[in-house]
């Protein structure tokens, strides 16, 4: 299965540049666009707790296809992309998120 | 192992359940019928929100939308059991969720303590002494 996320991890070692988005394809797999790495904006913004029914926040995380954005993508720390995922799944539960959308 | 359930600490909940859209009327009745049952449990509902009529993610029971109702339940947990169990038989109530929240809130707030005193401790950057060299002027025009 593939999915539209550029892959991060592969390709070698990336560092934290400003301008990171136009940077010479190097390794494997050459020719893919490269995010940058953000931060947590969780932790920027003092967010303790992440609440199942605030749609309209978990939604970012939710791109077209209804998973759940990967951390290599958002940026986001550990802990709070663990309460994303709990929020996420709590919302789909009672339907106010898809489990998938097609 | 044995987990040991202390039945006497207060716990929080919140409870979503999904009312059929068909039977928006009887959304207050469910409403006070599921308070009174936590009551008779020995709970307390400190909050009932109406959350309003939305469209459902998916389809649930043929069901397009419904109408979300939020309860805040504070006890044992011996009602929430009770609770489940009459929403679980209630052909009005598409589904329900509950979640308990004392634990994570604890936690938030133990965070938001722990953030306050290492600011209290390491003043915000910029508002200290100043350092590195500082230039003097004073005679410079000798």
């Amino acid at each position: 299965m593939s999915t539209n996320y550029d892959d991060r991890s592969r390709g070698g070692a990336y560092d934290n540049d400003e301008d990171q988005d136009r940077r010479p394809m190097g390794g494997r797999g050459g020719g893919r666009r490269i995010h940058r790495r953000r931060v947590c904006r969780f932790c920027i913004d003092k967010v303790d707790l992440i609440d199942f029914k605030d749609v309209r926040l978990l939604q970012n995380y939710l791109p077209e296809r209804g998973k759940i954005l990967p951390r290599r993508i958002s940026g986001n720390c550990a802990t709070h992309q663990r309460m994303l995922a709990e929020a996420i799944k709590r919302a789909r539960n009672i339907a106010l998120l898809p489990y998938t959308t097609d | 192992m044995l987990m040991e359930v202390n039945l006497d600490t207060k716990r929080q909940y919140e409870v979503v359940f999904i009312v059929d859209p068909t039977a928006d009327e009887e959304v207050p009745r469910l409403t006070e019928n599921f308070t009174q049952v936590v009551k008779d449990q020995g709970g307390v509902v400190t909050k009932a929100e109406t959350m309003g009529k939305r469209q459902l993610a998916y389809e649930i029971l043929h069901h397009r939308d419904g109408t979300f109702v939020l309860l805040a339940v504070e006890g044992s947990g011996r009602e929430i059991a009770e609770l489940e169990r009459r929403m679980r038989v209630n052909d009005r109530v598409l589904r329900y969720i509950t979640v308990r929240v004392d634990e994570d809130r604890r936690r938030a707030e133990k965070l938001k303590d722990r953030r306050a005193r290492k600011a209290a401790r390491r003043p915000a950057p910029g508002t200290g002494p100043r350092r590195g060299p500082t230039m003097d002027f004073a005679d410079a025009g000798e």
